[in-house]
């Protein structure tokens, strides 16, 4: 059996592969499908300081290898997930984060300091790349200056492992990567979903009610794969890979570009399994190869 | 608990031009069904077809670890299933979602076009319980009415069409059987079709579940895109429904689509 631990800051993954946020609920929704202990960790849903009820419906369209979402931050609010939902996913033995969201940085900060007392939880995911959301969201993650304002202010408050979310939907990802690294992110995630559109013909009108919505699923893989080649080799710290994998091959290729662990997605609405395969794909390559630590291969181009 | 599966295709029959129902063997144990559950099913082999798509569990036949999809062809996915024969398999997440209650003693059941497929698991279900279900299938045409004869084991069958080829003319809510005296009505079919039964219900002050199609994602909660704005906020229609207590959708009823 090859080593497949794997090692963000200061949280040990059994395995590097992890869930999205967003895809995967408070994995309590898959437990009937899969051990959900097999997993490196589980990135709950965005959670935001107040309740969120999301955007109308309909807000999903499905396209070519892909879908498009515009949820928009729907969830119960950082109280309710710290009395309500935390004493229930507490206990999994995966490494669970929560994805923090917001639309002002008072927001980010509270949801952090809320989090950080959550003796269970390793780490955060700052998702200053949220397309859905009109205050907030994305505009913190486009822009070098305040993408860094943000994280500076979190780091303040928030003294554990700080995964930051990265946009695609910028001229360049590796600037906005190298500038939360220098806030004091110590890690960054990336991608998030690409802006997207569809119109339904027929009816002569979007399919979604935001009209725009955020694009994920296969047809991302390659823009995300390209992007955390770029960004691993600006940066020091641990790049967390993701968009539109659904395979272990698809993973293998996010972690050859130099992630060090990588997030299922979409691929987890086709087959709410789809990750316990990715990890035995994951052995199974190393034995093939004669790979004794997955390490070896990380970040090889 | 919910289950992904392998299903063998062992039936087909196609419904008119429309409709088809597959009979599907499960490798193993089937598990129980609640009436008004559903399924998520694997499309394999269509290009523009990604996600799975959410269809409504028509029949069971538990002692042979089976059940029945009555699907409707309205896009590429439904159209690609439609190609299916008997003999290939069928992936399948299930069984999904919150049922109806089989509750009451004289129930009404209004069903609409494909609305009609978890009406007759439905009815099976009152059957068992010892109620006898009065049932009230609508459509444009006759033709578009695509299970008849086999509810009539399981109830009071009445059809009301647009054109007059079944049944009386008009809308199932001018059906001369709509207005009789029932203490619990469970509908699906088009939404017009049930914010009407659901409006009256609510004027009668009578129980009434309705069974929302919307589409999704997941269909197990996690991707949230299948929401209802009922007046408890935005509730998964993949998990918190697809049934909903009418009581809880006025802001739905009310809503003008």
């Amino acid at each position: 059996m090859a080593k497949l631990e794997t090692k963000i800051h200061n949280i040990v993954l059994k395995n590097p592969v992890m869930t999205a946020s967003g895809t995967f609920g408070y994995g309590e929704e898959f437990a009937d499908f899969m051990d959900l202990s097999c997993l490196g960790g589980i990135i709950v849903k965005g959670t935001t300081g107040e309740r969120r009820q999301g955007n109308p419906y309909p807000r999903m369209a499905e396209t070519p290898a892909g879908m498009l979402n515009a949820v928009g931050l729907q969830n119960v609010g950082v109280e309710t997930f710290c009395k309500a939902v935390y004493p229930r996913i507490k206990d999994i033995d995966t490494n669970i984060l929560v994805n923090v969201s917001g639309s002002s940085i008072e927001e980010y900060c509270y949801v952090a300091e809320q989090v950080d007392a959550l003796d269970n939880i390793p780490g955060i995911e700052l998702n200053i790349s949220c397309p859905n959301v009109k205050k907030g969201g994305m505009g913190f993650g486009t822009d070098p200056a305040m993408a860094a304002q943000v994280v500076k202010e979190v780091r303040k408050v928030y003294h554990k492992t700080l995964i930051v979310k990265l946009t695609p939907n910028v001229t360049s990802i590796v600037d906005i990567a190298k500038a939360v690294e220098q806030a004091g992110a110590d890690s960054v995630s990336l991608i998030n979903t690409l802006l997207g559109m569809a119109i339904d013909v027929e009816r002569q009108r979007p399919y979604l009610s935001t009209i725009t919505g955020g694009l994920s699923g296969p047809c991302v893989k390659p823009v995300a794969v390209r992007m955390v080649w770029q960004v691993a080799h600006a940066v020091q710290i641990p790049v967390v890979g993701l968009g539109g994998i659904s395979c272990a091959a698809d993973a293998l290729e996010f972690l050859m570009a130099g992630a060090k662990a990588v997030q299922v997605g979409t691929a987890n609405f086709l087959d709410p399994a789809v990750t316990v395969k990715i990890v035995d794909g994951l052995q199974d390559y190393c034995q093939r190869h004669g790979i004794n630590d997955i390490n070896e291969i990380i970040g090889i181009i | 608990m919910k289950q992904i599966a392998d299903f063998t295709i062992v039936g087909r029959e196609q419904l008119g031009e429309q409709y088809f129902t597959l009979t599907l063997q499960h490798p193993d144990k089937l598990g129980p069904i609640a009436a008004g559950q559903f399924v998520e099913v694997e499309v394999r082999n269509c290009r523009e077809v990604m996600l799975r798509r959410p269809i409504s569990i028509h029949d069971v036949d538990e002692s042979k670890n089976r059940l029945t999809l009555l699907i409707q062809i309205v896009g590429k996915g439904t159209r690609k299933l439609s190609e299916l024969e008997v003999g290939a398999s069928l992936n399948l997440i299930f069984p999904l979602g919150h049922g109806f209650a089989v509750a009451g003693e004289r129930p009404l059941l209004v069903g609409g076009g494909a609305g009609i497929a978890p009406l007759f698991h439905l009815a099976k279900c009152y059957k068992a319980k010892g109620v006898e279900p009065t049932i009230l299938l609508g459509g444009r045409t006759k033709a578009l009415i695509p299970v008849r004869d086999a509810f009539v084991e399981y109830g009071r069958v009445h059809y009301a069409t647009e054109d007059g080829s079944l049944g009386e003319q008009g809308l199932v809510t001018q059906h001369s059987a709509f207005a009789g005296e029932y203490d619990h009505i469970c509908t699906c079919g088009p939404t017009p079709m049930m914010k009407a039964v659901g409006r009256y219900a609510m004027e009668k002050g009578m129980d009434c579940e309705v069974s929302l199609e919307n589409m999704m994602a997941c269909g197990i909660g996690a991707c949230l895109c299948c929401v209802c704005d009922t007046d408890e906020g935005h509730k998964c229609v993949c998990k918190e429904g697809p049934v909903f207590d009418v009581r809880k959708l006025t802001k739905w009823l009310e809503a003008s689509k």
